[in-house]
């Protein structure tokens, strides 16, 4: 295999990124053409900045190297994590807007108007931030690998190093058109080499899979009491998790209103609607042309073989190159975004205290994309989209149950809330640990700790509820207040002070 | 020997006693520190008692009771009343025998009171009873003392209310300070247009009905930047109506911080600041650029002129609140900066004789109490 195409598309990504996120949309105007009603970030546009810097290593490699290996049953992380925007649509997406908060601690601090539950909240969205980071800086690593014959350190330092200079140089600082960019770029880089493989295997005769595995279509085949518990802890997992990501959040600022997040989430479920039918596909396809992967555990870079393997010759090098550059964008756009969250909040609650200005944001920076990278070199691959799961199952029993209580139940209490996070961390967080140690244990245990959600959200919600309902003298003051706020919309005449 | 170096570490037992009587007197000021209502008086209550050491102590306003701690509370706390019209009546600290307090009920160790008016401003707003078995000089004497402390510390919270209004006022005052000679320049050269281009003066004529009505605005604090941005961009046109080529504008917007909250008229002070200078005593014109960028957790928004300068140290005199100098709003936009975000977001003026002034404001993205 030749390494070309894959060093041309990467090379092209990183410079069409830094590109976009210097010029564009930023030229000047003069007063009379530039009217402030009509620049502000349309829903549309928004939504596709959301899908971009959403669809990380885990969707574009993730989820076709799982139906590869396990078959119809990890269907579910695509359905969940597309999903999980219908919950935030419905209970979350307008009234975090109204909140005016920009990241999830400073939607607890204005919540509950407490310095504690901000602090554990920073503490977790570092840790989520972390855990999702890690698994991009290893899919770079295979990435690479796969195209240019790289070692297998070399992506993690190379993404790192490009995210780094990205994001302390201000070039991609939350750009809204430069993640737009990535995500229609990722769209068209499965899609087409996607169109191309149908047709081949139409031309072949549409062949059945060379070795057809006992249930690999059929969902919950095997595994009884025990799969039925992941299958549900999964859903569990990637449904409520979403909300609680932190450079997720971040972008509903963006929105004008509350009427205008909802607008953007819509359009999200059906951006990533449409993107999370190609992975399946290429799952299916690898079944055809490609069973040798899932044997050897390499189930992850099928998206990057499958052309090559299908198409020889300059075609399938050229396709090759274009699922690279996917590839690469998915990584650089998550990792770009987390890393900007994380050292956001490494800066205001850390190194902003010793350190000023830009040079706080920078040390931040590098301690938030060095800590995951040296991580990613040190533990072994758990696979890409089963270490996102976890980041989303973390979410799910933290953030999950202090957003909703926190917008729809007056009575939640500082306290409470704190208790509640520290549990549910607590509970996912022993599941983590548990499945990056080298360790393992087979049999309920196992399984319980492999996919905690389906036990850990509960407990963190029982927790929040029933420590809130035993210190009802906390109940913040303004508590009324904000209420009407969140849930009033803003054309609706109301004094809001 | 351990015992004889914590004795001399926290000081000998009058010290500590000292230490001990700050402590509790620093517990109860934050509360006193809102004014004296029924829940400042609840929460210090009980930090002023265990400062006079007495069975009960009462604070009352000049009517009734706010706040009772201590025993006896349901026999004797309907009785405040009175005691605290004769406590106002003599005008200064008075004791009440048995006969005036008045208690039935035996074995209650509340027989006498000595009572002590609060002063803000010369003025009486309620009274400190402390109730005792007996009247002693030494009770007299402290609580008359804490009577004048707590007095001090709702002077200090008057002080802060009073400070704030000022702000407000100042907030009104900007909104009304609309220079005279913007709206006579602005009619002006509206007026210039009524027969060349009937069409533009009216257009210019609604853009100054809409301008007005933003600046004089009478609710919310806050506004967002996407509004703020609007009205200087009608002020500009209007401004651009007058005074034609010579005055060049580029506006620079990231639209990701358009949404965010800043305070009402925080940035046309600056704009109008800008164009002053940019403008004054040069013929050929001058360049104004307004830039706002984001930054990760913050907006960052840039005025920038090349016009003739200015002496920093007459900027450091507008913006410590020197109001001989002509840049008004600068000094009011700085504070009212200060006072919703803290003083790390005061403005950060670059200015020179002859180079041109640059103002920047950094807006965090959320500030907690600050909202549209």
């Amino acid at each position: 295999m030749s390494p070309a195409p894959g060093i041309v598309a990467i090379v092209l990504v990183t410079v069409a990124t830094l590109a976009i996120g210097t010029w564009g949309l930023r030229f000047s105007r003069t007063t009379s053409d530039f009217f402030v009603a009509s620049r502000s970030v349309n829903p549309r546009l928004n939504a596709s900045a959301i899908g971009g810097e959403y669809l990380s290593a885990a969707s574009f490699l993730g989820v076709a190297g799982l139906v590869l290996t396990f078959g119809a049953d990890m269907l579910w992380y695509p359905i969940g994590w597309t999903a999980g925007y219908l919950v935030l649509l419905v209970l979350v997406a307008a009234p975090l807007r109204r909140s005016g908060a920009y990241t999830l601690p400073d939607f607890a601090e204005a919540r509950l108007g407490s310095r504690g539950v901000r602090a554990v909240c920073s503490v977790l969205v570092v840790a989520i931030g972390w855990l999702y980071l890690l698994p991009q800086f290893q899919g770079a690593g295979l990435t690479l690998r796969s195209a240019v014959g790289a070692p297998v350190w070399v992506g993690p330092v190379i993404v790192g190093l490009v995210v780094l200079v990205n994001v302390t140089s201000g070039g991609m600082r939350s750009i809204t058109f430069v993640q737009a960019f990535q995500y229609w770029l990722k769209l068209t880089a499965l899609l087409l080499p996607l169109m191309v493989l149908l047709v081949v295997w139409a031309g072949d005769g549409t062949p059945p899979a060379a070795r057809e595995v006992a249930g690999w279509s059929v969902p919950l085949a095997d595994g009884g009491g025990q799969g039925l518990y992941l299958t549900y802890s999964l859903i569990v997992a990637t449904f409520l998790g979403t909300m609680g990501l932190p450079h997720v959040v971040v972008r509903f600022y963006t929105n004008p209103d509350g009427r205008a997040a909802r607008r953007t989430t819509l359009v999200v479920l059906a951006l990533l609607g449409v993107f999370y039918l190609l992975p399946p596909a290429y799952g299916a396809l690898g079944r055809v042309y490609a069973p040798e992967l899932a044997a050897s555990g390499r189930s992850d870079v099928l998206v990057l073989e499958l052309p090559r393997l299908v198409v020889p010759g300059p075609l399938g090098e050229v396709l090759t190159g274009l699922v690279t550059a996917g590839a690469f964008a998915a990584f650089l756009s998550t990792s770009s975004g987390l890393a900007i969250a994380v050292s956001g909040v490494l800066t205001q609650d850390v190194t902003q205290r010793r350190l000023r200005g830009i040079t706080a944001f920078r040390v931040a920076a590098v301690v938030a994309v060095l800590v995951p990278v040296l991580v990613a070199l040190a533990v072994p691959n758990v696979g890409v989209a089963r270490a996102v799961g976890l980041a989303f199952a973390v979410a799910a029993s933290t953030f999950c149950p202090l957003l909703l209580l926190g917008i729809w139940w007056s009575r939640l209490t500082a306290v409470g809330a704190v208790a509640g996070l520290v549990a549910g961390g607590v509970g996912s967080g022993a599941a983590v640990a548990w499945t990056l140690a080298p360790a393992s244990a087979s049999g309920w245990v196992g399984v319980l700790l492999e996919q905690p959600a389906a036990w850990s959200v509960p407990l963190a919600f029982a927790t929040m509820v029933g420590v809130s309902l035993l210190t009802p003298g906390r109940i913040p003051p303004h508590t009324r207040r904000l209420m009407v706020r969140l849930h009033t919309p803003e054309a609706v005449e109301l004094d809001r002070g | 020997m351990g015992r004889a170096w914590r004795r001399t570490h926290l000081g000998s037992e009058s010290d500590r006693a000292t230490f001990r009587t700050l402590h509790t007197a620093s517990l109860a000021s934050p509360a006193l520190r809102e004014g004296l209502t029924t829940t400042s008086a609840e929460r210090s209550i009980r930090h002023l008692r265990a400062l006079l050491g007495t069975p009960a102590l009462a604070l009352t306003d000049t009517a009734g009771p706010l706040a009772w701690d201590g025993g006896g509370q349901q026999h004797h706390e309907r009785r405040t009343a009175a005691l605290a019209v004769a406590t106002i009546e003599a005008g200064g600290t008075r004791s009440f025998d048995r006969s005036e307090v008045g208690c039935e009920v035996g074995g209650c160790p509340i027989r006498t009171a000595i009572a002590s008016p609060l002063v803000v401003d010369e003025r009486v707003v309620g009274t400190l009873q402390a109730f005792a078995p007996s009247p002693t000089a030494g009770l007299a004497r402290a609580t008359d003392e804490v009577a004048g402390w707590v007095s001090g510390q709702l002077e200090l919270a008057e002080l802060d209310a009073s400070r704030t209004r000022l702000m407000e006022a100042e907030v009104r005052a900007l909104r009304a300070q609309i220079s005279p000679h913007f709206i006579y320049n602005s009619l002006g050269a509206i007026a210039s247009f009524v027969r060349t281009d009937p069409d533009r003066a009216r257009e210019l004529l609604l853009e100054f009905a809409d301008f007005t009505r933003y600046s004089f605005r009478r609710h919310g604090e806050y506004t967002t930047l996407a509004e703020e941005l609007r009205s200087i961009e009608r002020y500009l046109l209007l401004e651009e109506a007058r005074f034609g080529d010579r005055l060049r504008v580029t506006l620079n917007v990231a639209p990701e911080v358009l949404p965010v909250v800043v305070p009402f008229l925080c940035i046309q002070p600056l704009v109008e600041n800008a164009v002053r200078h940019g403008l004054e005593g040069r013929g050929e014109g001058g360049h104004i650029r307004i830039s706002a960028r984001d930054q990760g957790q913050e907006a960052v928004i840039e005025v920038e002129d090349d016009g003739i300068g200015e002496d920093p140290e007459r900027v450091r005199r507008a913006l410590a609140g020197d109001a001989s100098l002509d840049s008004v709003g600068l000094g009011n936009v700085d504070a009212r900066l200060r006072n919703a975000y803290g003083d790390e977001h005061g403005l950060i003026v670059e200015t020179a004789p002859g180079a041109g002034t640059r103002v920047v404001v950094r807006v965090p993205k959320f500030a907690p109490g600050v909202s549209v």
